[in-house]
Protein backbone atom coordinates (compact mmCIF):
# COMPACT_ATOMS: atom_id res chain seq x y z
CA UNK A 1 0.00 0.00 0.00
CA UNK A 2 1.71 3.03 -0.96
CA UNK A 3 -1.06 5.49 0.39
CA UNK A 4 0.33 8.90 0.75
CA UNK A 5 -0.36 10.08 4.29
CA UNK A 6 -2.64 13.19 4.35
CA UNK A 7 -0.71 16.30 5.46
CA UNK A 8 -2.79 16.74 8.64
CA UNK A 9 -2.19 13.66 11.17
CA UNK A 10 -5.25 12.81 12.66
CA UNK A 11 -5.68 14.29 16.09
CA UNK A 12 -8.21 13.98 18.54
CA UNK A 13 -11.68 15.05 17.08
CA UNK A 14 -12.21 17.17 19.98
CA UNK A 15 -8.95 18.64 20.20
CA UNK A 16 -9.31 19.33 16.75
CA UNK A 17 -12.84 21.02 16.75
CA UNK A 18 -11.35 22.96 19.42
CA UNK A 19 -8.51 24.53 17.49
CA UNK A 20 -10.67 24.78 14.51
CA UNK A 21 -13.17 27.01 15.78
CA UNK A 22 -10.33 29.23 17.91
CA UNK A 23 -8.97 29.90 14.42
CA UNK A 24 -12.48 30.92 13.04
CA UNK A 25 -13.15 32.85 16.40
CA UNK A 26 -9.97 35.07 15.77
CA UNK A 27 -10.80 35.36 11.91
CA UNK A 28 -14.74 36.37 12.98
CA UNK A 29 -13.01 39.20 15.64
CA UNK A 30 -10.39 40.14 12.98
CA UNK A 31 -13.37 40.65 10.68
CA UNK A 32 -14.93 42.75 13.14
CA UNK A 33 -11.79 45.05 14.29
CA UNK A 34 -11.43 45.15 10.64
CA UNK A 35 -14.88 46.68 9.74
CA UNK A 36 -15.53 49.01 12.70
CA UNK A 37 -18.44 51.06 11.69
CA UNK A 38 -20.76 47.76 11.95
CA UNK A 39 -18.95 47.63 15.81
CA UNK A 40 -19.35 51.38 16.09
CA UNK A 41 -23.25 50.55 15.68
CA UNK A 42 -23.73 48.15 17.73
CA UNK A 43 -22.36 50.15 20.97
CA UNK A 44 -23.32 53.51 20.17
CA UNK A 45 -26.73 52.76 19.17
CA UNK A 46 -27.83 51.17 22.42
CA UNK A 47 -25.77 53.84 24.58
CA UNK A 48 -27.65 56.19 22.83
CA UNK A 49 -30.80 54.78 23.33
CA UNK A 50 -30.13 54.53 27.39
CA UNK A 51 -29.15 58.45 27.21
CA UNK A 52 -32.93 59.16 25.22
CA UNK A 53 -35.05 56.32 27.39
CA UNK A 54 -33.22 58.30 30.55
CA UNK A 55 -33.59 61.49 29.65
CA UNK A 56 -36.52 62.36 27.10
CA UNK A 57 -39.10 58.95 28.07
CA UNK A 58 -37.04 58.62 31.72
CA UNK A 59 -39.62 61.75 32.66
CA UNK A 60 -42.63 60.74 31.86
CA UNK A 61 -42.74 56.85 32.89
CA UNK A 62 -43.55 56.34 36.17
CA UNK A 63 -41.69 53.20 37.91
CA UNK A 64 -40.70 52.17 41.35
CA UNK A 65 -38.03 53.91 42.46
CA UNK A 66 -35.43 55.91 39.65
CA UNK A 67 -36.23 55.20 35.68
CA UNK A 68 -32.56 54.49 35.21
CA UNK A 69 -32.75 51.67 37.48
CA UNK A 70 -35.25 50.43 35.55
CA UNK A 71 -34.25 50.43 32.04
CA UNK A 72 -30.92 49.34 32.43
CA UNK A 73 -31.22 45.62 32.06
CA UNK A 74 -33.72 46.62 28.97
CA UNK A 75 -30.80 48.08 27.21
CA UNK A 76 -28.17 45.91 27.82
CA UNK A 77 -30.52 43.02 26.65
CA UNK A 78 -31.21 45.29 23.35
CA UNK A 79 -27.74 45.44 22.95
CA UNK A 80 -27.66 41.59 21.49
CA UNK A 81 -30.36 42.75 19.31
CA UNK A 82 -28.30 44.90 17.27
CA UNK A 83 -25.10 42.09 17.42
CA UNK A 84 -27.61 39.94 15.61
CA UNK A 85 -27.52 42.05 12.50
CA UNK A 86 -24.09 41.92 12.21
CA UNK A 87 -23.57 38.09 13.16
CA UNK A 88 -26.33 37.48 10.61
CA UNK A 89 -25.04 39.46 8.12
CA UNK A 90 -21.25 37.77 8.38
CA UNK A 91 -23.08 34.42 8.35
CA UNK A 92 -24.90 34.98 4.92
CA UNK A 93 -21.72 36.65 3.11
CA UNK A 94 -19.53 33.66 4.07
CA UNK A 95 -22.19 31.30 2.75
CA UNK A 96 -22.27 33.17 -0.65
CA UNK A 97 -19.08 34.15 -1.38
CA UNK A 98 -17.32 30.99 -1.89
CA UNK A 99 -15.26 30.60 1.32
CA UNK A 100 -17.76 28.32 2.61
CA UNK A 101 -17.02 25.74 0.18
CA UNK A 102 -12.91 25.74 0.58
CA UNK A 103 -13.70 25.04 4.43
CA UNK A 104 -15.77 22.39 3.94
CA UNK A 105 -13.61 20.98 1.34
CA UNK A 106 -10.75 21.11 4.41
CA UNK A 107 -10.41 18.50 6.51
CA UNK A 108 -11.45 20.62 9.46
CA UNK A 109 -14.75 20.64 11.90
CA UNK A 110 -17.60 21.56 10.12
CA UNK A 111 -19.39 23.59 12.43
CA UNK A 112 -16.50 25.48 13.04
CA UNK A 113 -17.43 28.02 11.10
CA UNK A 114 -20.87 29.14 12.47
CA UNK A 115 -19.42 28.42 16.27
CA UNK A 116 -16.54 30.95 15.40
CA UNK A 117 -19.30 33.61 14.24
CA UNK A 118 -21.32 32.59 17.67
CA UNK A 119 -18.15 33.25 19.69
CA UNK A 120 -17.15 36.31 18.15
CA UNK A 121 -20.62 37.57 18.72
CA UNK A 122 -20.31 36.90 22.53
CA UNK A 123 -17.08 38.72 22.51
CA UNK A 124 -18.60 41.44 20.54
CA UNK A 125 -21.76 41.73 23.09
CA UNK A 126 -19.98 41.45 25.96
CA UNK A 127 -17.63 44.45 24.80
CA UNK A 128 -21.28 46.45 24.06
CA UNK A 129 -22.64 45.73 27.59
CA UNK A 130 -19.66 46.58 29.27
CA UNK A 131 -19.47 50.00 28.16
CA UNK A 132 -23.26 50.52 28.09
CA UNK A 133 -23.03 49.86 31.73
CA UNK A 134 -20.40 52.16 31.94
CA UNK A 135 -22.26 54.74 30.68
CA UNK A 136 -25.35 54.11 32.99
CA UNK A 137 -22.95 54.33 35.93
CA UNK A 138 -21.61 57.55 34.84
CA UNK A 139 -25.33 59.31 34.16
CA UNK A 140 -26.25 57.85 38.08
CA UNK A 141 -27.22 54.16 37.57
CA UNK A 142 -26.96 52.73 41.32
CA UNK A 143 -27.03 49.10 41.14
CA UNK A 144 -27.35 47.32 44.51
CA UNK A 145 -25.84 44.26 43.55
CA UNK A 146 -23.11 41.95 45.68
CA UNK A 147 -20.42 39.76 43.80
CA UNK A 148 -22.69 36.57 43.19
CA UNK A 149 -25.53 39.18 41.75
CA UNK A 150 -22.96 39.87 39.28
CA UNK A 151 -22.20 36.87 38.27
CA UNK A 152 -25.66 35.36 37.79
CA UNK A 153 -26.03 38.74 36.02
CA UNK A 154 -23.44 37.75 33.46
CA UNK A 155 -24.34 34.11 33.60
CA UNK A 156 -27.39 34.87 32.40
CA UNK A 157 -27.14 37.78 30.18
CA UNK A 158 -24.30 35.44 27.98
CA UNK A 159 -26.94 32.95 28.12
CA UNK A 160 -29.26 34.87 26.03
CA UNK A 161 -26.53 36.41 24.28
CA UNK A 162 -25.38 32.79 22.93
CA UNK A 163 -29.43 31.73 22.35
CA UNK A 164 -29.33 35.52 20.41
CA UNK A 165 -25.76 34.71 18.22
CA UNK A 166 -27.66 31.23 16.90
CA UNK A 167 -30.42 32.76 15.94
CA UNK A 168 -28.61 35.08 14.05
CA UNK A 169 -26.66 32.51 12.61
CA UNK A 170 -30.27 31.15 11.57
CA UNK A 171 -31.43 33.86 10.07
CA UNK A 172 -27.95 34.81 8.03
CA UNK A 173 -28.77 30.93 6.93
CA UNK A 174 -31.59 32.08 5.98
CA UNK A 175 -31.83 34.81 4.50
CA UNK A 176 -31.22 35.42 0.48
CA UNK A 177 -29.58 38.51 0.64
CA UNK A 178 -27.35 40.54 3.09
CA UNK A 179 -29.93 43.12 3.07
CA UNK A 180 -32.56 40.56 4.47
CA UNK A 181 -30.09 38.78 6.88
CA UNK A 182 -30.28 42.58 8.65
CA UNK A 183 -33.50 43.12 8.23
CA UNK A 184 -34.66 39.80 9.63
CA UNK A 185 -32.94 40.51 13.30
CA UNK A 186 -35.13 43.76 13.13
CA UNK A 187 -37.74 40.95 15.15
CA UNK A 188 -34.72 40.31 17.51
CA UNK A 189 -34.21 43.79 17.85
CA UNK A 190 -38.19 44.91 18.55
CA UNK A 191 -38.80 42.24 20.77
CA UNK A 192 -37.64 44.12 24.07
CA UNK A 193 -40.00 46.99 23.37
CA UNK A 194 -42.53 44.59 23.45
CA UNK A 195 -41.68 43.50 27.02
CA UNK A 196 -41.00 45.17 30.43
CA UNK A 197 -37.63 46.17 29.35
CA UNK A 198 -39.15 50.01 29.18
CA UNK A 199 -42.11 50.56 30.55
CA UNK A 200 -44.44 48.08 33.15
CA UNK A 201 -46.59 46.14 31.20
CA UNK A 202 -49.65 47.24 33.17
CA UNK A 203 -49.96 50.16 31.27
CA UNK A 204 -50.25 48.18 27.87
CA UNK A 205 -53.80 47.46 25.71
CA UNK A 206 -54.36 43.57 27.16
CA UNK A 207 -53.29 42.29 24.20
CA UNK A 208 -50.11 43.65 24.15
CA UNK A 209 -49.84 43.20 27.82
CA UNK A 210 -50.67 39.57 27.32
CA UNK A 211 -47.96 39.31 24.76
CA UNK A 212 -45.60 41.02 27.18
CA UNK A 213 -45.89 38.86 29.61
CA UNK A 214 -45.45 35.52 28.06
CA UNK A 215 -42.67 36.07 25.95
CA UNK A 216 -39.06 35.53 26.80
CA UNK A 217 -37.40 38.87 27.10
CA UNK A 218 -40.18 40.06 30.08
CA UNK A 219 -38.70 37.26 32.58
CA UNK A 220 -34.97 37.68 31.44
CA UNK A 221 -35.40 41.33 31.81
CA UNK A 222 -37.25 40.83 35.50
CA UNK A 223 -34.68 38.63 36.57
CA UNK A 224 -31.99 40.70 35.72
CA UNK A 225 -33.20 43.92 37.24
CA UNK A 226 -34.14 41.91 40.62
CA UNK A 227 -30.04 40.54 40.94
CA UNK A 228 -29.21 44.13 39.86
CA UNK A 229 -31.45 46.26 42.52
CA UNK A 230 -31.42 43.30 45.05
CA UNK A 231 -35.43 42.38 44.43
CA UNK A 232 -36.70 38.96 44.34
CA UNK A 233 -36.76 37.04 40.80
CA UNK A 234 -38.28 33.94 42.02
CA UNK A 235 -39.86 32.19 39.05
CA UNK A 236 -39.25 34.13 36.75
CA UNK A 237 -35.66 33.37 37.33
CA UNK A 238 -36.36 29.50 36.48
CA UNK A 239 -38.66 31.01 33.53
CA UNK A 240 -35.65 33.46 31.80
CA UNK A 241 -33.53 30.24 32.08
CA UNK A 242 -36.15 27.86 30.65
CA UNK A 243 -36.69 30.48 27.49
CA UNK A 244 -32.78 30.68 26.96
CA UNK A 245 -31.85 27.28 27.48
CA UNK A 246 -34.86 26.36 25.01
CA UNK A 247 -33.62 29.07 22.54
CA UNK A 248 -30.52 28.01 22.71
CA UNK A 249 -31.04 24.26 21.92
CA UNK A 250 -33.74 25.11 19.25
CA UNK A 251 -31.45 27.53 17.39
CA UNK A 252 -28.21 25.20 17.53
CA UNK A 253 -30.57 22.28 15.65
CA UNK A 254 -32.19 25.05 13.41
CA UNK A 255 -29.07 25.95 11.90
CA UNK A 256 -26.99 22.57 11.73
CA UNK A 257 -30.30 21.54 9.85
CA UNK A 258 -30.23 24.96 7.73
CA UNK A 259 -26.32 24.68 6.89
CA UNK A 260 -26.60 21.45 5.48
CA UNK A 261 -29.76 22.57 3.56
CA UNK A 262 -27.65 25.38 2.21
CA UNK A 263 -24.95 23.85 1.33
CA UNK A 264 -26.37 20.28 -0.30
CA UNK A 265 -25.47 22.18 -3.63
CA UNK B 1 -4.57 -0.02 -5.12
CA UNK B 2 -4.38 2.93 -7.09
CA UNK B 3 -1.85 5.49 -7.27
CA UNK B 4 -1.54 8.30 -4.85
CA UNK B 5 -2.50 11.67 -6.63
CA UNK B 6 -4.72 9.83 -9.46
CA UNK B 7 -8.65 10.71 -9.88
CA UNK B 8 -10.78 7.76 -10.95
CA UNK B 9 -14.61 8.53 -11.85
CA UNK B 10 -17.07 6.27 -13.26
CA UNK B 11 -20.53 6.22 -13.80
CA UNK B 12 -20.98 9.74 -11.83
CA UNK B 13 -24.94 10.91 -11.78
CA UNK B 14 -25.95 14.07 -10.15
CA UNK B 15 -29.11 15.62 -10.56
CA UNK B 16 -30.77 18.52 -8.90
CA UNK B 17 -34.44 18.28 -8.34
CA UNK B 18 -35.44 17.17 -11.51
CA UNK B 19 -32.65 18.28 -13.62
CA UNK B 20 -30.25 15.80 -14.85
CA UNK B 21 -26.57 17.71 -14.49
CA UNK B 22 -24.86 14.97 -14.49
CA UNK B 23 -25.19 11.74 -16.31
CA UNK B 24 -22.92 9.12 -16.45
CA UNK B 25 -19.10 10.68 -16.43
CA UNK B 26 -16.54 8.64 -16.78
CA UNK B 27 -12.76 10.18 -16.40
CA UNK B 28 -9.42 8.93 -15.89
CA UNK B 29 -7.07 11.45 -14.50
CA UNK B 30 -3.40 10.42 -13.96
CA UNK B 31 -1.27 11.50 -11.12
CA UNK B 32 0.48 14.58 -11.65
CA UNK B 33 -0.83 15.41 -15.16
CA UNK B 34 -2.92 18.89 -15.79
CA UNK B 35 -7.00 17.74 -16.47
CA UNK B 36 -9.19 20.60 -18.39
CA UNK B 37 -13.34 19.97 -18.34
CA UNK B 38 -13.79 22.24 -21.06
CA UNK B 39 -17.85 22.95 -21.90
CA UNK B 40 -19.90 25.85 -21.20
CA UNK B 41 -21.66 26.89 -18.64
CA UNK B 42 -24.74 24.81 -17.24
CA UNK B 43 -22.74 21.78 -19.00
CA UNK B 44 -21.74 19.90 -15.21
CA UNK B 45 -18.09 21.57 -14.46
CA UNK B 46 -18.91 22.93 -11.50
CA UNK B 47 -20.97 20.02 -10.24
CA UNK B 48 -18.28 17.38 -11.32
CA UNK B 49 -16.00 19.44 -9.15
CA UNK B 50 -18.01 20.11 -6.32
CA UNK B 51 -18.39 16.15 -5.92
CA UNK B 52 -14.81 15.74 -6.64
CA UNK B 53 -14.13 17.87 -3.29
CA UNK B 54 -16.74 16.06 -1.33
CA UNK B 55 -19.04 19.41 -1.41
CA UNK B 56 -21.73 17.43 -2.34
CA UNK B 57 -22.30 13.58 -2.81
CA UNK B 58 -23.20 11.75 -6.45
CA UNK B 59 -26.41 10.38 -6.91
CA UNK B 60 -24.87 6.97 -8.42
CA UNK B 61 -21.43 6.00 -9.64
CA UNK B 62 -18.29 6.22 -7.72
CA UNK B 63 -15.37 8.77 -7.80
CA UNK B 64 -11.82 8.15 -6.12
CA UNK B 65 -9.61 10.91 -5.46
CA UNK B 66 -5.92 10.30 -3.94
CA UNK B 67 -7.18 6.70 -3.74
CA UNK B 68 -10.22 7.37 -1.54
CA UNK B 69 -13.57 7.33 -2.08
CA UNK B 70 -14.95 10.83 -2.21
CA UNK B 71 -18.34 9.52 0.10
CA UNK B 72 -17.00 7.14 2.42
CA UNK B 73 -13.48 8.97 2.66
CA UNK B 74 -14.62 11.88 2.18
CA UNK B 75 -12.52 13.07 5.21
CA UNK B 76 -9.31 11.62 3.90
CA UNK B 77 -9.85 13.31 0.28
CA UNK B 78 -10.22 16.42 2.07
CA UNK B 79 -6.52 15.94 3.63
CA UNK B 80 -5.18 14.98 -0.03
CA UNK B 81 -6.83 18.24 -1.86
CA UNK B 82 -7.79 21.65 -2.25
CA UNK B 83 -10.25 23.45 -4.52
CA UNK B 84 -10.28 26.62 -5.48
CA UNK B 85 -12.99 27.75 -6.82
CA UNK B 86 -14.94 30.29 -9.14
CA UNK B 87 -15.18 32.92 -6.71
CA UNK B 88 -12.09 33.79 -4.55
CA UNK B 89 -12.51 32.69 -1.75
CA UNK B 90 -10.33 34.93 0.38
CA UNK B 91 -11.27 37.50 3.12
CA UNK B 92 -11.32 40.52 2.17
CA UNK B 93 -11.07 42.03 5.20
CA UNK B 94 -7.72 40.19 6.01
CA UNK B 95 -4.21 40.63 4.75
CA UNK B 96 -3.19 38.49 2.48
CA UNK B 97 -0.45 37.16 5.01
CA UNK B 98 -3.17 36.38 7.74
CA UNK B 99 -5.63 34.93 4.83
CA UNK B 100 -2.59 32.30 4.22
CA UNK B 101 -1.57 31.86 7.80
CA UNK B 102 -5.48 31.38 8.56
CA UNK B 103 -4.99 28.45 6.14
CA UNK B 104 -2.17 26.80 7.80
CA UNK B 105 -3.80 26.78 10.82
CA UNK B 106 -7.14 25.35 10.03
CA UNK B 107 -4.86 22.49 8.07
CA UNK B 108 -2.96 21.80 11.38
CA UNK B 109 0.23 24.30 10.94
CA UNK B 110 1.61 25.48 13.91
CA UNK B 111 1.95 29.30 14.41
CA UNK B 112 5.38 29.63 13.15
CA UNK B 113 4.80 26.81 10.99
CA UNK B 114 2.18 28.12 9.52
CA UNK B 115 3.84 31.98 8.73
CA UNK B 116 6.79 30.40 7.26
CA UNK B 117 4.71 28.42 5.10
CA UNK B 118 2.28 32.09 4.14
CA UNK B 119 5.33 33.87 2.88
CA UNK B 120 6.93 31.16 1.04
CA UNK B 121 3.73 30.96 -0.79
CA UNK B 122 3.53 35.23 -0.92
CA UNK B 123 6.68 35.12 -2.32
CA UNK B 124 6.59 32.57 -5.07
CA UNK B 125 3.17 34.16 -6.13
CA UNK B 126 4.61 37.54 -6.49
CA UNK B 127 2.76 38.91 -3.50
CA UNK B 128 5.37 39.41 -1.13
CA UNK B 129 5.40 43.10 -1.31
CA UNK B 130 1.40 42.92 -0.88
CA UNK B 131 1.76 40.58 1.77
CA UNK B 132 0.82 42.78 4.68
CA UNK B 133 -1.83 44.92 2.59
CA UNK B 134 -5.84 43.99 2.93
CA UNK B 135 -7.38 42.11 0.10
CA UNK B 136 -9.68 44.39 -0.75
CA UNK B 137 -6.84 46.33 -2.11
CA UNK B 138 -5.83 43.50 -4.41
CA UNK B 139 -6.28 43.38 -8.18
CA UNK B 140 -8.65 40.69 -9.46
CA UNK B 141 -5.76 38.82 -10.43
CA UNK B 142 -3.88 39.21 -7.45
CA UNK B 143 -6.59 37.89 -5.77
CA UNK B 144 -7.00 34.61 -7.73
CA UNK B 145 -3.01 34.27 -7.00
CA UNK B 146 -4.01 34.55 -3.25
CA UNK B 147 -6.59 32.03 -3.42
CA UNK B 148 -4.33 29.95 -5.89
CA UNK B 149 -1.61 29.99 -2.88
CA UNK B 150 -4.00 29.74 0.06
CA UNK B 151 -5.06 26.23 -1.93
CA UNK B 152 -1.34 25.35 -1.73
CA UNK B 153 -0.76 25.75 1.87
CA UNK B 154 -1.43 22.84 3.10
CA UNK B 155 0.63 20.74 0.59
CA UNK B 156 -2.43 18.90 -1.26
CA UNK B 157 -1.71 16.34 -4.07
CA UNK B 158 -4.84 17.23 -6.12
CA UNK B 159 -5.70 20.26 -7.14
CA UNK B 160 -9.45 21.43 -8.43
CA UNK B 161 -9.43 24.94 -9.41
CA UNK B 162 -12.85 25.98 -11.09
CA UNK B 163 -12.97 28.26 -13.29
CA UNK B 164 -9.53 29.74 -12.25
CA UNK B 165 -9.50 32.82 -14.84
CA UNK B 166 -13.06 33.52 -15.99
CA UNK B 167 -13.21 37.49 -15.47
CA UNK B 168 -9.32 38.12 -15.53
CA UNK B 169 -8.16 40.45 -17.91
CA UNK B 170 -5.60 38.75 -20.46
CA UNK B 171 -2.42 40.23 -18.19
CA UNK B 172 -3.97 38.17 -15.12
CA UNK B 173 -4.70 35.10 -17.35
CA UNK B 174 -1.27 35.25 -17.92
CA UNK B 175 -0.27 35.29 -14.75
CA UNK B 176 -2.56 32.43 -14.22
CA UNK B 177 -1.96 30.39 -16.47
CA UNK B 178 2.10 30.79 -15.43
CA UNK B 179 1.32 29.82 -11.72
CA UNK B 180 -0.62 26.74 -12.85
CA UNK B 181 1.77 25.44 -15.02
CA UNK B 182 4.28 26.19 -12.24
CA UNK B 183 2.59 24.54 -9.75
CA UNK B 184 2.43 20.91 -12.02
CA UNK B 185 6.71 20.91 -11.98
CA UNK B 186 6.02 19.78 -8.67
CA UNK B 187 4.20 17.05 -9.77
CA UNK B 188 0.82 17.89 -8.53
CA UNK B 189 -2.34 16.73 -9.68
CA UNK B 190 -4.71 19.61 -11.74
CA UNK B 191 -7.79 19.28 -12.29
CA UNK B 192 -9.33 22.41 -13.99
CA UNK B 193 -12.38 23.22 -15.69
CA UNK B 194 -12.92 26.36 -18.16
CA UNK B 195 -15.30 27.45 -20.67
CA UNK B 196 -11.94 28.70 -23.22
CA UNK B 197 -10.11 26.27 -25.08
CA UNK B 198 -6.86 28.67 -25.38
CA UNK B 199 -6.66 28.17 -21.61
CA UNK B 200 -7.29 24.22 -21.91
CA UNK B 201 -4.65 24.02 -24.58
CA UNK B 202 -2.21 25.70 -22.88
CA UNK B 203 -2.47 24.18 -19.50
CA UNK B 204 -3.81 20.70 -20.18
CA UNK B 205 -2.63 17.26 -20.70
CA UNK B 206 -5.69 15.87 -21.74
CA UNK B 207 -8.59 17.49 -21.90
CA UNK B 208 -12.41 16.56 -21.54
CA UNK B 209 -15.44 18.51 -23.36
CA UNK B 210 -18.65 18.24 -21.21
CA UNK B 211 -21.65 18.95 -22.83
CA UNK B 212 -24.89 18.02 -21.05
CA UNK B 213 -23.87 16.04 -18.23
CA UNK B 214 -21.74 14.25 -20.55
CA UNK B 215 -18.48 13.88 -21.77
CA UNK B 216 -18.72 14.26 -25.26
CA UNK B 217 -14.89 13.64 -26.41
CA UNK B 218 -11.51 12.97 -24.69
CA UNK B 219 -7.88 13.16 -25.98
CA UNK B 220 -5.09 15.56 -25.64
CA UNK B 221 -5.52 19.05 -27.04
CA UNK B 222 -4.31 18.51 -30.54
CA UNK B 223 -6.76 15.14 -30.97
CA UNK B 224 -9.66 17.79 -30.01
CA UNK B 225 -8.35 20.47 -32.55
CA UNK B 226 -7.85 18.10 -35.35
CA UNK B 227 -11.44 17.39 -34.65
CA UNK B 228 -12.62 21.17 -35.30
CA UNK B 229 -12.84 23.45 -38.22
CA UNK B 230 -9.25 25.04 -38.91
CA UNK B 231 -8.60 28.60 -39.32
CA UNK B 232 -10.28 30.20 -42.12
CA UNK B 233 -10.41 33.31 -44.29
CA UNK B 234 -13.80 35.26 -44.18
CA UNK B 235 -13.65 37.96 -47.14
CA UNK B 236 -15.92 40.44 -47.48
CA UNK B 237 -17.04 42.56 -50.31
CA UNK B 238 -18.78 45.75 -51.14
CA UNK B 239 -20.18 45.35 -54.66
CA UNK B 240 -21.76 42.38 -55.92
CA UNK B 241 -19.07 43.03 -58.97
CA UNK B 242 -16.59 42.35 -56.86
CA UNK B 243 -17.96 39.40 -55.60
CA UNK B 244 -18.84 38.01 -58.48
CA UNK B 245 -15.28 38.25 -60.16
CA UNK B 246 -13.76 36.77 -57.13
CA UNK B 247 -15.98 33.76 -56.58
CA UNK B 248 -15.26 33.34 -60.22
CA UNK B 249 -11.26 33.58 -59.48
CA UNK B 250 -10.99 31.74 -56.55
CA UNK B 251 -13.68 28.83 -57.31
CA UNK B 252 -12.88 25.49 -55.97
CA UNK B 253 -12.47 23.05 -52.93
CA UNK B 254 -12.43 25.32 -49.55
CA UNK B 255 -14.19 27.78 -50.68
CA UNK B 256 -17.64 27.96 -49.31
CA UNK B 257 -19.83 31.24 -51.17
CA UNK B 258 -22.62 33.30 -49.25
CA UNK B 259 -23.39 35.43 -52.24
CA UNK B 260 -26.19 37.32 -49.82
CA UNK B 261 -23.98 38.45 -48.07
CA UNK B 262 -21.16 38.70 -50.62
CA UNK B 263 -19.06 36.84 -48.49
CA UNK B 264 -16.68 34.28 -48.97
CA UNK B 265 -15.13 32.22 -46.55
CA UNK B 266 -11.90 30.12 -47.62
CA UNK B 267 -10.64 27.90 -45.65
CA UNK B 268 -7.09 28.81 -44.59
CA UNK B 269 -4.05 26.97 -42.92
CA UNK B 270 -2.77 29.98 -41.40
CA UNK B 271 0.53 30.82 -42.98
CA UNK B 272 0.94 34.25 -44.59
CA UNK B 273 1.84 32.55 -48.01
CA UNK B 274 -1.57 31.78 -48.58
CA UNK B 275 -3.24 34.82 -47.39
CA UNK B 276 -0.69 36.34 -49.95
CA UNK B 277 -1.40 34.47 -53.14
CA UNK B 278 -5.00 34.90 -52.47
CA UNK B 279 -4.50 38.70 -52.46
CA UNK B 280 -2.31 38.53 -55.36
CA UNK B 281 -4.95 36.85 -57.29
CA UNK B 282 -7.51 38.64 -56.87
CA UNK B 283 -5.76 41.88 -57.27
CA UNK B 284 -4.56 40.73 -60.61
CA UNK B 285 -8.04 40.56 -61.55
CA UNK B 286 -9.01 43.83 -60.10
CA UNK B 287 -11.67 42.26 -57.42
CA UNK B 288 -11.48 44.91 -54.75
CA UNK B 289 -11.98 43.04 -51.02
CA UNK B 290 -13.53 45.58 -48.76
CA UNK B 291 -12.73 43.51 -45.78
CA UNK B 292 -10.65 40.66 -44.57
CA UNK B 293 -11.20 38.90 -41.03
CA UNK B 294 -8.93 35.58 -40.41
CA UNK B 295 -10.33 33.50 -38.02
CA UNK B 296 -9.08 30.72 -35.39
CA UNK B 297 -11.72 27.72 -34.44
CA UNK B 298 -13.70 28.89 -31.07
CA UNK B 299 -15.33 26.55 -28.64
CA UNK B 300 -17.83 27.15 -30.41
CA UNK B 301 -16.46 25.50 -33.88
CA UNK B 302 -15.60 22.71 -31.28
CA UNK B 303 -18.55 22.84 -30.14
CA UNK B 304 -20.80 22.28 -33.00
CA UNK B 305 -18.62 19.76 -34.16
CA UNK B 306 -18.64 17.44 -31.34
CA UNK B 307 -22.23 18.26 -30.53
CA UNK B 308 -24.15 19.40 -33.68
CA UNK B 309 -25.38 22.44 -31.55
CA UNK B 310 -24.20 25.33 -29.67
CA UNK B 311 -23.06 25.93 -26.76
CA UNK B 312 -26.06 27.07 -24.44
CA UNK B 313 -26.92 30.04 -23.03
CA UNK B 314 -25.90 30.37 -19.16
CA UNK B 315 -27.71 28.18 -16.65
CA UNK B 316 -26.84 30.00 -13.12
CA UNK B 317 -25.65 27.94 -10.62
CA UNK B 318 -27.06 29.01 -6.66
Amino acid sequence: MTVQSPPRAPAPRIARAFADSATMTGRSLRRVLRAPDSLLIGVLLPILLLLLFVYVFGGAIRTDGDYIDYVVPGVVLLCAGYGAAITAVSVHNDMTNGVIDRFRSMPITRSAVLVGHVLASLARNLFATFLVLLTALLVGFRPEAGLLDWGAVIGLVLLYVLAVSWVSVCLGLVARSADGASGFSFFVLFLPYLSSAFVPPETMPAVLRAFSEHQPITPITETVRALMMQGTAGDQALVALAWCVGILVVAMVVAQRLFERRTAR
Amino acid sequence: MTDDASIHVAGLEKAFGRTAVLRGVDLDVTAGTVYALLGPNGAGKTTMVRILSTLIPPDAGRAKVAGFDVVREADRVRGAISLTGQYAAVDELLTGEENLVMMGRLGGLGRAGARTRAHELLDRFGLGGAARRRVATYSGGMRRRLDLAAGLVTRPTVLFLDEPTTGLDPRSRQEMWAAVTELTREGVTVLLTTQYLEEADRLADRIAVIDGGRVVAEGTPDELKRGAPGECVELRFATEDDYRQAAAVLAGAGVHPAPEELLLTVDADGSVGQIKSLLDRLDRHDAVIDRLVLRKPTLDDVFLTLTGHQTQPEEIHR
